[in-house]
Protein backbone atom coordinates (compact mmCIF):
# COMPACT_ATOMS: atom_id res chain seq x y z
CA UNK A 1 0.00 0.00 0.00
CA UNK A 2 1.19 3.54 -0.74
CA UNK A 3 2.00 5.93 2.14
CA UNK A 4 -0.95 8.05 3.15
CA UNK A 5 -4.32 8.04 4.88
CA UNK A 6 -6.73 5.28 3.99
CA UNK A 7 -10.04 7.03 3.34
CA UNK A 8 -11.85 3.91 2.15
CA UNK A 9 -10.75 0.41 3.16
CA UNK A 10 -11.67 -2.75 1.24
CA UNK A 11 -15.00 -3.12 3.03
CA UNK A 12 -15.75 0.56 2.49
CA UNK A 13 -14.97 0.29 -1.25
CA UNK A 14 -17.24 -2.76 -1.53
CA UNK A 15 -20.08 -0.96 0.24
CA UNK A 16 -19.65 2.10 -1.96
CA UNK A 17 -19.75 0.03 -5.15
CA UNK A 18 -22.82 -1.89 -3.97
CA UNK A 19 -24.58 1.39 -3.20
CA UNK A 20 -23.63 2.79 -6.63
CA UNK A 21 -25.04 -0.37 -8.27
CA UNK A 22 -28.36 0.11 -6.44
CA UNK A 23 -28.47 3.80 -7.34
CA UNK A 24 -27.86 2.98 -11.02
CA UNK A 25 -30.74 0.50 -10.96
CA UNK A 26 -32.97 2.97 -9.16
CA UNK A 27 -32.22 5.79 -11.58
CA UNK A 28 -32.54 3.62 -14.73
CA UNK A 29 -35.42 1.47 -13.46
CA UNK A 30 -33.54 -1.79 -14.10
CA UNK A 31 -30.93 -2.83 -16.64
CA UNK A 32 -32.90 -2.60 -19.90
CA UNK A 33 -30.77 -0.72 -22.44
CA UNK A 34 -28.09 -0.16 -19.82
CA UNK A 35 -24.37 -0.52 -20.62
CA UNK A 36 -21.29 0.34 -18.58
CA UNK A 37 -18.09 1.77 -20.04
CA UNK A 38 -15.01 1.99 -17.84
CA UNK A 39 -12.23 4.50 -18.44
CA UNK A 40 -8.90 2.71 -18.66
CA UNK A 41 -7.51 1.44 -16.46
CA UNK A 42 -8.97 1.93 -12.99
CA UNK A 43 -12.45 2.72 -14.28
CA UNK A 44 -12.55 -0.56 -16.22
CA UNK A 45 -11.86 -2.63 -13.10
CA UNK A 46 -14.53 -0.71 -11.17
CA UNK A 47 -17.05 -1.04 -14.02
CA UNK A 48 -16.61 -4.82 -13.91
CA UNK A 49 -17.20 -4.79 -10.14
CA UNK A 50 -20.39 -2.74 -10.55
CA UNK A 51 -21.60 -4.96 -13.42
CA UNK A 52 -21.11 -8.04 -11.24
CA UNK A 53 -23.32 -6.45 -8.59
CA UNK A 54 -25.95 -5.34 -11.12
CA UNK A 55 -26.14 -8.86 -12.51
CA UNK A 56 -26.34 -10.35 -9.03
CA UNK A 57 -29.22 -8.05 -8.09
CA UNK A 58 -31.16 -8.18 -11.37
CA UNK A 59 -30.14 -11.61 -12.70
CA UNK A 60 -29.57 -10.12 -16.16
CA UNK A 61 -26.46 -9.51 -18.26
CA UNK A 62 -25.13 -5.97 -18.54
CA UNK A 63 -22.59 -5.27 -21.33
CA UNK A 64 -19.34 -3.67 -20.22
CA UNK A 65 -16.80 -1.94 -22.44
CA UNK A 66 -13.61 0.00 -21.97
CA UNK A 67 -12.49 3.31 -23.36
CA UNK A 68 -8.96 4.72 -23.63
CA UNK A 69 -8.91 8.50 -23.71
CA UNK A 70 -5.27 9.05 -24.71
CA UNK A 71 -6.12 10.13 -28.26
CA UNK A 72 -8.80 12.54 -27.00
CA UNK A 73 -6.71 14.43 -24.43
CA UNK A 74 -6.76 18.24 -24.60
CA UNK A 75 -3.17 18.59 -23.42
CA UNK A 76 -1.58 17.28 -26.60
CA UNK A 77 1.18 19.84 -26.96
CA UNK A 78 3.47 18.02 -29.32
CA UNK A 79 7.19 17.61 -28.83
CA UNK A 80 6.90 15.90 -25.47
CA UNK A 81 6.84 12.10 -25.45
CA UNK A 82 3.21 11.06 -25.71
CA UNK A 83 1.47 8.65 -23.43
CA UNK A 84 1.15 5.07 -24.61
CA UNK A 85 -2.12 4.50 -26.42
CA UNK A 86 -4.37 1.91 -24.81
CA UNK A 87 -7.08 -0.19 -26.34
CA UNK A 88 -10.66 0.98 -26.62
CA UNK A 89 -12.96 -2.01 -26.64
CA UNK A 90 -16.68 -1.37 -26.88
CA UNK A 91 -17.95 -4.60 -28.46
CA UNK A 92 -21.60 -3.51 -28.62
CA UNK A 93 -23.62 -0.73 -30.21
CA UNK A 94 -24.08 2.41 -28.14
CA UNK A 95 -27.03 3.67 -30.22
CA UNK A 96 -29.96 4.59 -27.95
CA UNK A 97 -28.26 2.92 -24.97
CA UNK A 98 -28.12 4.37 -21.47
CA UNK A 99 -24.38 4.54 -20.88
CA UNK A 100 -22.89 4.67 -17.41
CA UNK A 101 -19.33 5.92 -17.67
CA UNK A 102 -17.17 4.69 -14.79
CA UNK A 103 -13.92 6.14 -13.46
CA UNK A 104 -12.01 5.79 -10.25
CA UNK A 105 -11.33 9.45 -9.36
CA UNK A 106 -13.15 12.56 -10.62
CA UNK A 107 -10.81 15.56 -10.56
CA UNK A 108 -10.71 18.35 -13.19
CA UNK A 109 -13.32 16.73 -15.43
CA UNK A 110 -11.02 16.77 -18.48
CA UNK A 111 -10.72 12.97 -18.57
CA UNK A 112 -14.52 12.67 -18.50
CA UNK A 113 -14.84 15.24 -21.29
CA UNK A 114 -12.38 13.20 -23.38
CA UNK A 115 -14.22 9.95 -22.58
CA UNK A 116 -17.56 11.45 -23.60
CA UNK A 117 -16.04 12.57 -26.93
CA UNK A 118 -14.70 9.05 -27.47
CA UNK A 119 -18.08 7.51 -26.67
CA UNK A 120 -19.91 9.88 -29.01
CA UNK A 121 -17.52 8.78 -31.80
CA UNK A 122 -18.78 5.23 -31.28
CA UNK A 123 -22.45 6.07 -31.55
CA UNK A 124 -25.25 8.21 -30.15
CA UNK A 125 -26.39 6.91 -26.78
CA UNK A 126 -29.72 7.94 -25.26
CA UNK A 127 -27.83 9.41 -22.31
CA UNK A 128 -24.49 9.27 -20.52
CA UNK A 129 -24.33 9.07 -16.74
CA UNK A 130 -21.19 9.20 -14.66
CA UNK A 131 -20.21 6.96 -11.76
CA UNK A 132 -16.98 7.55 -9.81
CA UNK A 133 -15.57 5.96 -6.71
CA UNK A 134 -14.10 9.25 -5.42
CA UNK A 135 -14.90 12.87 -6.26
CA UNK A 136 -11.98 15.00 -5.11
CA UNK A 137 -13.20 18.36 -6.46
CA UNK A 138 -11.21 21.00 -8.41
CA UNK A 139 -13.36 20.87 -11.52
CA UNK A 140 -12.15 22.80 -14.57
CA UNK A 141 -15.16 21.90 -16.71
CA UNK A 142 -18.89 21.91 -15.93
CA UNK A 143 -19.08 18.18 -15.21
CA UNK A 144 -20.56 16.42 -12.18
CA UNK A 145 -20.98 12.77 -11.30
CA UNK A 146 -24.40 11.09 -11.04
CA UNK A 147 -23.15 8.35 -8.70
CA UNK A 148 -20.33 8.99 -6.20
CA UNK A 149 -18.78 6.48 -3.83
CA UNK A 150 -17.20 9.11 -1.60
CA UNK A 151 -16.76 12.88 -1.79
CA UNK A 152 -13.28 13.81 -0.57
CA UNK A 153 -12.43 17.52 -0.53
CA UNK A 154 -8.71 17.73 -1.29
CA UNK A 155 -6.02 20.33 -1.81
CA UNK A 156 -4.26 20.45 -5.16
CA UNK A 157 -1.09 19.20 -3.49
CA UNK A 158 -2.78 15.99 -2.39
CA UNK A 159 -3.28 12.89 -4.48
CA UNK A 160 -5.92 10.20 -4.40
CA UNK A 161 -4.89 6.66 -5.26
CA UNK A 162 -7.32 3.81 -5.76
CA UNK A 163 -5.42 0.58 -5.15
CA UNK A 164 -6.16 -2.76 -6.79
CA UNK A 165 -4.96 -6.28 -5.98
CA UNK A 166 -3.38 -8.69 -8.48
CA UNK A 167 -6.85 -9.75 -9.69
CA UNK A 168 -7.70 -6.07 -10.35
CA UNK A 169 -10.17 -5.95 -7.47
CA UNK A 170 -10.20 -2.62 -5.62
CA UNK A 171 -8.67 -2.75 -2.16
CA UNK A 172 -8.22 0.73 -0.67
CA UNK A 173 -8.54 4.39 -1.49
CA UNK A 174 -5.59 6.35 -0.13
CA UNK A 175 -5.08 10.09 0.30
CA UNK A 176 -1.41 10.91 -0.30
CA UNK A 177 -0.01 14.25 0.86
CA UNK B 1 9.05 4.57 -21.96
CA UNK B 2 8.42 7.39 -24.38
CA UNK B 3 9.38 7.73 -28.00
CA UNK B 4 12.06 10.39 -28.13
CA UNK B 5 12.86 10.66 -31.83
CA UNK B 6 11.92 13.69 -33.87
CA UNK B 7 12.12 11.64 -37.07
CA UNK B 8 11.78 8.04 -38.22
CA UNK B 9 14.38 7.46 -40.91
CA UNK B 10 14.84 3.72 -40.50
CA UNK B 11 14.33 0.76 -38.19
CA UNK B 12 18.10 0.53 -37.89
CA UNK B 13 17.96 3.64 -35.67
CA UNK B 14 15.23 2.34 -33.35
CA UNK B 15 15.65 0.16 -30.30
CA UNK B 16 13.71 -3.04 -29.72
CA UNK B 17 11.63 -1.19 -27.10
CA UNK B 18 10.81 1.64 -29.49
CA UNK B 19 9.71 -0.82 -32.17
CA UNK B 20 7.61 -2.60 -29.56
CA UNK B 21 6.00 0.71 -28.57
CA UNK B 22 5.15 1.57 -32.19
CA UNK B 23 3.65 -1.89 -32.74
CA UNK B 24 1.63 -1.70 -29.51
CA UNK B 25 0.31 1.75 -30.44
CA UNK B 26 -0.61 0.55 -33.94
CA UNK B 27 -2.35 -2.50 -32.51
CA UNK B 28 -4.47 -0.32 -30.25
CA UNK B 29 -5.17 2.19 -33.04
CA UNK B 30 -6.55 -0.51 -35.34
CA UNK B 31 -9.88 -0.22 -33.54
CA UNK B 32 -10.35 3.33 -34.88
CA UNK B 33 -10.28 2.02 -38.46
CA UNK B 34 -13.22 -0.30 -37.83
CA UNK B 35 -15.57 2.36 -36.43
CA UNK B 36 -18.31 4.21 -38.28
CA UNK B 37 -16.59 7.47 -37.35
CA UNK B 38 -12.97 6.68 -38.22
CA UNK B 39 -11.43 9.74 -36.68
CA UNK B 40 -9.86 10.90 -33.43
CA UNK B 41 -8.92 14.52 -32.67
CA UNK B 42 -5.32 13.81 -31.65
CA UNK B 43 -3.42 15.74 -34.37
CA UNK B 44 -6.03 18.45 -34.83
CA UNK B 45 -4.33 21.60 -36.07
CA UNK B 46 -1.21 19.76 -37.24
CA UNK B 47 -0.16 19.77 -40.88
CA UNK B 48 1.34 16.73 -42.58
CA UNK B 49 2.99 17.23 -45.97
CA UNK B 50 3.43 14.13 -48.13
CA UNK B 51 6.29 14.70 -50.55
CA UNK B 52 6.62 11.84 -53.00
CA UNK B 53 9.53 12.09 -55.41
CA UNK B 54 8.75 8.56 -56.60
CA UNK B 55 5.45 7.13 -57.76
CA UNK B 56 3.40 5.54 -55.03
CA UNK B 57 -0.26 4.89 -54.54
CA UNK B 58 -0.43 2.50 -51.63
CA UNK B 59 2.06 4.15 -49.25
CA UNK B 60 1.01 7.73 -49.99
CA UNK B 61 -2.69 6.94 -49.64
CA UNK B 62 -2.03 4.99 -46.48
CA UNK B 63 -0.08 7.87 -44.92
CA UNK B 64 -2.77 10.33 -46.00
CA UNK B 65 -5.56 8.23 -44.52
CA UNK B 66 -3.53 7.77 -41.34
CA UNK B 67 -3.00 11.52 -40.95
CA UNK B 68 -6.66 12.27 -41.64
CA UNK B 69 -7.84 9.68 -39.14
CA UNK B 70 -5.77 11.53 -36.54
CA UNK B 71 -7.42 14.82 -37.69
CA UNK B 72 -4.27 16.32 -39.21
CA UNK B 73 -4.47 18.45 -42.35
CA UNK B 74 -2.65 16.83 -45.26
CA UNK B 75 -1.08 18.19 -48.40
CA UNK B 76 0.34 16.01 -51.16
CA UNK B 77 3.23 17.05 -53.34
CA UNK B 78 4.52 14.78 -56.08
CA UNK B 79 7.72 15.38 -57.98
CA UNK B 80 5.94 15.44 -61.32
CA UNK B 81 3.75 18.37 -60.26
CA UNK B 82 6.33 20.27 -58.24
CA UNK B 83 9.23 22.57 -58.96
CA UNK B 84 11.57 19.58 -58.83
CA UNK B 85 10.85 19.25 -62.54
CA UNK B 86 12.14 22.80 -62.90
CA UNK B 87 15.43 21.90 -61.29
CA UNK B 88 14.81 22.83 -57.65
CA UNK B 89 17.13 21.08 -55.19
CA UNK B 90 15.92 19.01 -52.25
CA UNK B 91 17.31 21.61 -49.88
CA UNK B 92 15.38 24.43 -51.58
CA UNK B 93 12.20 22.35 -51.70
CA UNK B 94 12.61 21.65 -47.99
CA UNK B 95 13.11 25.31 -47.16
CA UNK B 96 10.03 26.26 -49.13
CA UNK B 97 7.87 23.56 -47.56
CA UNK B 98 9.17 24.55 -44.14
CA UNK B 99 8.12 28.15 -44.74
CA UNK B 100 4.55 26.83 -44.82
CA UNK B 101 5.01 25.60 -41.22
CA UNK B 102 4.25 21.88 -41.52
CA UNK B 103 4.55 19.69 -38.43
CA UNK B 104 5.51 16.47 -40.19
CA UNK B 105 7.00 15.80 -43.63
CA UNK B 106 6.46 12.30 -45.01
CA UNK B 107 8.84 11.80 -47.90
CA UNK B 108 9.66 9.19 -50.51
CA UNK B 109 12.85 9.77 -52.42
CA UNK B 110 14.90 7.75 -54.88
CA UNK B 111 18.17 8.65 -53.16
CA UNK B 112 19.22 6.63 -50.12
CA UNK B 113 19.98 9.04 -47.31
CA UNK B 114 17.79 11.87 -48.62
CA UNK B 115 15.70 11.76 -45.45
CA UNK B 116 18.70 11.99 -43.19
CA UNK B 117 19.83 15.05 -45.17
CA UNK B 118 16.37 16.60 -44.91
CA UNK B 119 15.85 15.81 -41.21
CA UNK B 120 19.06 17.64 -40.32
CA UNK B 121 17.84 20.76 -42.10
CA UNK B 122 14.25 21.09 -40.91
CA UNK B 123 12.81 21.57 -37.45
CA UNK B 124 9.65 19.59 -38.15
CA UNK B 125 9.51 15.80 -38.02
CA UNK B 126 10.51 13.73 -41.04
CA UNK B 127 9.16 10.25 -41.74
CA UNK B 128 10.80 8.07 -44.34
CA UNK B 129 8.26 6.59 -46.75
CA UNK B 130 11.03 4.86 -48.68
CA UNK B 131 14.50 6.09 -49.66
CA UNK B 132 16.21 4.43 -52.58
CA UNK B 133 17.48 0.99 -51.65
CA UNK B 134 17.99 2.00 -48.01
CA UNK B 135 14.89 1.64 -45.79
CA UNK B 136 11.10 1.60 -45.81
CA UNK B 137 10.40 1.65 -42.06
CA UNK B 138 6.60 1.84 -42.22
CA UNK B 139 6.55 -1.28 -44.41
CA UNK B 140 8.90 -3.06 -41.99
CA UNK B 141 6.64 -2.15 -39.07
CA UNK B 142 3.43 -3.22 -40.79
CA UNK B 143 5.07 -6.51 -41.76
CA UNK B 144 6.01 -7.11 -38.13
CA UNK B 145 2.56 -6.11 -36.90
CA UNK B 146 0.98 -8.60 -39.32
CA UNK B 147 3.29 -11.37 -38.11
CA UNK B 148 2.69 -10.51 -34.45
CA UNK B 149 -1.07 -10.64 -34.95
CA UNK B 150 -0.88 -14.16 -36.35
CA UNK B 151 1.84 -15.65 -34.17
CA UNK B 152 1.45 -13.57 -31.00
CA UNK B 153 5.16 -12.75 -30.99
CA UNK B 154 8.00 -12.12 -33.42
CA UNK B 155 10.62 -13.64 -31.15
CA UNK B 156 11.64 -17.07 -32.38
CA UNK B 157 9.98 -16.85 -35.80
CA UNK B 158 11.89 -17.90 -38.90
CA UNK B 159 11.20 -15.64 -41.85
CA UNK B 160 12.37 -16.23 -45.42
CA UNK B 161 12.81 -13.14 -47.59
CA UNK B 162 13.05 -14.04 -51.27
CA UNK B 163 13.85 -11.85 -54.24
CA UNK B 164 15.93 -8.82 -55.10
CA UNK B 165 17.58 -8.24 -51.74
CA UNK B 166 20.14 -5.76 -53.08
CA UNK B 167 17.66 -3.17 -54.26
CA UNK B 168 14.91 -3.78 -51.71
CA UNK B 169 14.42 -1.16 -49.01
CA UNK B 170 11.64 -3.40 -47.68
CA UNK B 171 14.10 -6.26 -47.19
CA UNK B 172 16.49 -3.97 -45.35
CA UNK B 173 13.84 -2.62 -42.96
CA UNK B 174 12.48 -6.12 -42.42
CA UNK B 175 15.94 -7.47 -41.64
CA UNK B 176 16.71 -4.66 -39.16
CA UNK B 177 13.30 -4.91 -37.48
CA UNK B 178 12.86 -8.66 -37.40
CA UNK B 179 16.34 -9.47 -36.13
CA UNK B 180 16.01 -6.80 -33.42
CA UNK B 181 12.74 -8.39 -32.32
CA UNK B 182 14.34 -11.84 -32.08
CA UNK B 183 13.37 -13.46 -35.38
CA UNK B 184 15.74 -15.41 -37.61
CA UNK B 185 15.87 -14.28 -41.21
CA UNK B 186 16.82 -16.40 -44.22
CA UNK B 187 17.53 -14.73 -47.53
CA UNK B 188 17.37 -16.14 -51.04
CA UNK B 189 17.59 -14.55 -54.44
CA UNK B 190 19.55 -14.62 -57.67
CA UNK B 191 23.28 -14.05 -57.03
CA UNK B 192 23.02 -10.82 -59.02
CA UNK B 193 20.47 -9.59 -56.46
CA UNK B 194 22.22 -10.66 -53.25
CA UNK B 195 24.54 -8.05 -51.71
CA UNK B 196 27.82 -9.54 -50.49
CA UNK B 197 28.28 -9.52 -46.72
CA UNK B 198 24.60 -9.04 -45.88
CA UNK B 199 24.81 -11.85 -43.33
CA UNK B 200 26.88 -9.48 -41.20
CA UNK B 201 23.64 -7.61 -40.37
CA UNK B 202 22.93 -10.11 -37.60
CA UNK B 203 20.72 -13.15 -37.28
CA UNK B 204 20.58 -13.61 -41.06
CA UNK B 205 21.40 -16.66 -43.17
CA UNK B 206 21.99 -16.45 -46.90
CA UNK B 207 20.65 -19.61 -48.56
CA UNK B 208 21.86 -21.24 -51.73
CA UNK B 209 18.43 -21.49 -53.24
CA UNK B 210 14.81 -20.70 -52.53
CA UNK B 211 13.88 -24.23 -51.46
CA UNK B 212 16.52 -24.17 -48.71
CA UNK B 213 15.29 -20.72 -47.61
CA UNK B 214 11.62 -21.61 -47.20
CA UNK B 215 12.06 -25.08 -45.68
CA UNK B 216 10.18 -25.08 -42.37
CA UNK B 217 9.73 -21.31 -42.09
CA UNK B 218 6.83 -19.55 -40.39
CA UNK B 219 6.69 -16.69 -42.89
CA UNK B 220 7.63 -16.37 -46.56
CA UNK B 221 8.16 -12.76 -47.59
CA UNK B 222 8.26 -12.41 -51.36
CA UNK B 223 9.78 -9.24 -52.79
CA UNK B 224 8.65 -7.50 -55.92
CA UNK B 225 10.90 -7.67 -58.94
CA UNK B 226 11.30 -4.04 -59.85
CA UNK B 227 10.89 -4.41 -63.58
CA UNK B 228 10.94 -0.64 -64.06
CA UNK B 229 14.39 -0.41 -62.52
CA UNK B 230 17.01 -3.10 -62.51
CA UNK B 231 15.00 -6.23 -63.27
CA UNK B 232 15.83 -6.34 -66.92
CA UNK B 233 19.57 -6.14 -66.54
CA UNK B 234 19.93 -8.56 -63.65
CA UNK B 235 17.73 -11.37 -64.92
CA UNK B 236 17.91 -13.48 -68.05
CA UNK B 237 14.13 -13.82 -68.27
CA UNK B 238 11.14 -13.40 -65.99
CA UNK B 239 10.14 -16.96 -66.79
CA UNK B 240 13.42 -18.24 -65.42
CA UNK B 241 13.05 -16.05 -62.34
CA UNK B 242 9.53 -17.39 -61.72
CA UNK B 243 10.83 -20.94 -62.07
CA UNK B 244 13.66 -20.59 -59.57
CA UNK B 245 12.45 -17.84 -57.23
CA UNK B 246 8.68 -17.74 -57.64
CA UNK B 247 6.40 -19.00 -54.87
CA UNK B 248 3.85 -21.54 -56.00
CA UNK B 249 1.68 -24.14 -54.24
CA UNK B 250 4.37 -26.82 -54.71
CA UNK B 251 7.33 -25.09 -53.09
CA UNK B 252 5.10 -23.44 -50.46
CA UNK B 253 4.58 -26.95 -49.04
CA UNK B 254 8.21 -26.84 -47.89
CA UNK B 255 7.32 -24.12 -45.36
CA UNK B 256 5.51 -24.92 -42.11
CA UNK B 257 1.88 -25.95 -42.59
CA UNK B 258 -0.20 -22.76 -42.70
CA UNK B 259 2.91 -20.58 -43.07
CA UNK B 260 2.08 -16.95 -43.76
CA UNK B 261 2.80 -15.54 -47.23
CA UNK B 262 3.58 -11.83 -47.43
CA UNK B 263 4.37 -9.37 -50.20
CA UNK B 264 4.84 -5.60 -49.98
CA UNK B 265 2.91 -5.08 -53.23
CA UNK B 266 2.20 -4.45 -55.95
CA UNK B 267 2.45 -8.09 -57.02
CA UNK B 268 3.81 -9.22 -60.36
CA UNK B 269 1.40 -12.13 -60.64
CA UNK B 270 3.03 -15.20 -62.11
CA UNK B 271 6.53 -13.83 -61.48
CA UNK B 272 7.35 -13.75 -57.75
CA UNK B 273 3.96 -15.15 -56.69
CA UNK B 274 1.55 -17.45 -58.44
CA UNK B 275 -1.99 -16.14 -58.44
CA UNK B 276 -3.11 -19.24 -56.57
CA UNK B 277 -0.77 -18.45 -53.66
CA UNK B 278 -1.47 -14.70 -53.75
CA UNK B 279 -5.20 -15.34 -53.34
CA UNK B 280 -4.95 -18.28 -50.95
CA UNK B 281 -5.89 -18.35 -47.27
CA UNK B 282 -2.19 -18.30 -46.41
CA UNK B 283 -1.73 -14.93 -48.06
CA UNK B 284 -1.64 -11.97 -45.65
CA UNK B 285 -1.19 -9.34 -48.36
CA UNK B 286 -4.43 -7.46 -47.76
CA UNK B 287 -3.95 -7.67 -43.99
CA UNK B 288 -0.58 -6.01 -44.54
CA UNK B 289 -2.28 -3.14 -46.37
CA UNK B 290 -4.90 -2.82 -43.62
CA UNK B 291 -2.24 -2.79 -40.92
CA UNK B 292 -0.34 -0.13 -42.87
CA UNK B 293 -2.82 2.57 -41.89
CA UNK B 294 -2.61 1.74 -38.18
CA UNK B 295 1.20 1.58 -38.26
CA UNK B 296 1.41 4.96 -39.99
CA UNK B 297 -1.00 6.46 -37.47
CA UNK B 298 1.31 5.21 -34.72
CA UNK B 299 4.36 6.71 -36.45
CA UNK B 300 2.67 10.10 -36.90
CA UNK B 301 1.49 10.06 -33.29
CA UNK B 302 4.87 9.29 -31.81
CA UNK B 303 7.04 11.55 -33.97
CA UNK B 304 4.82 14.46 -33.09
CA UNK B 305 5.86 13.82 -29.51
CA UNK B 306 9.54 13.41 -30.27
CA UNK B 307 12.22 15.75 -29.08
CA UNK B 308 13.07 18.73 -31.22
CA UNK B 309 16.39 18.45 -32.94
CA UNK B 310 19.03 20.90 -31.92
CA UNK B 311 19.86 22.89 -34.97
Amino acid sequence: MADGTVILDTAGVKRALTRIAHEILERNKGVDGLVLVGIRTGGVHLAREIVARLEEIEGATVPVGEVDITLYRDDFKGHAPHLPVGKTDIPFSLETKRVVLVDDVLFTGRTIRAAMDAIMDHGRPACIQLAVLVDRGHRELPIRADFVGRNVPTSLKEKIAVLFDAANRPTDVVLEK
Amino acid sequence: MGFKHKDIIGLQDLTREEIQLLLDTADNMKEINSRDIKKVPTLRGKTVVNVFYEASTRTRTSFEIAAKRLSADTINISASTSSVTKGETLSDTARNILAMKPDIIVMRHAASGAHHYLAQRVSCSVINAGDGAHEHPSQGLLDMLTMRQKFGTIEGLTVAIVGDITHSRVARSDIFGLTKMGAHVRLAGPPTMMPPGIERLGNVTVCRDMREAIEGVDVVMMLRIQLERQGKTLLPTLREYARYYGLNPQNLKLAKPGAMVMHPGPINRGVELSSYVADSDQSAILTQVENGVAVRMAMLYHVSGGELATE
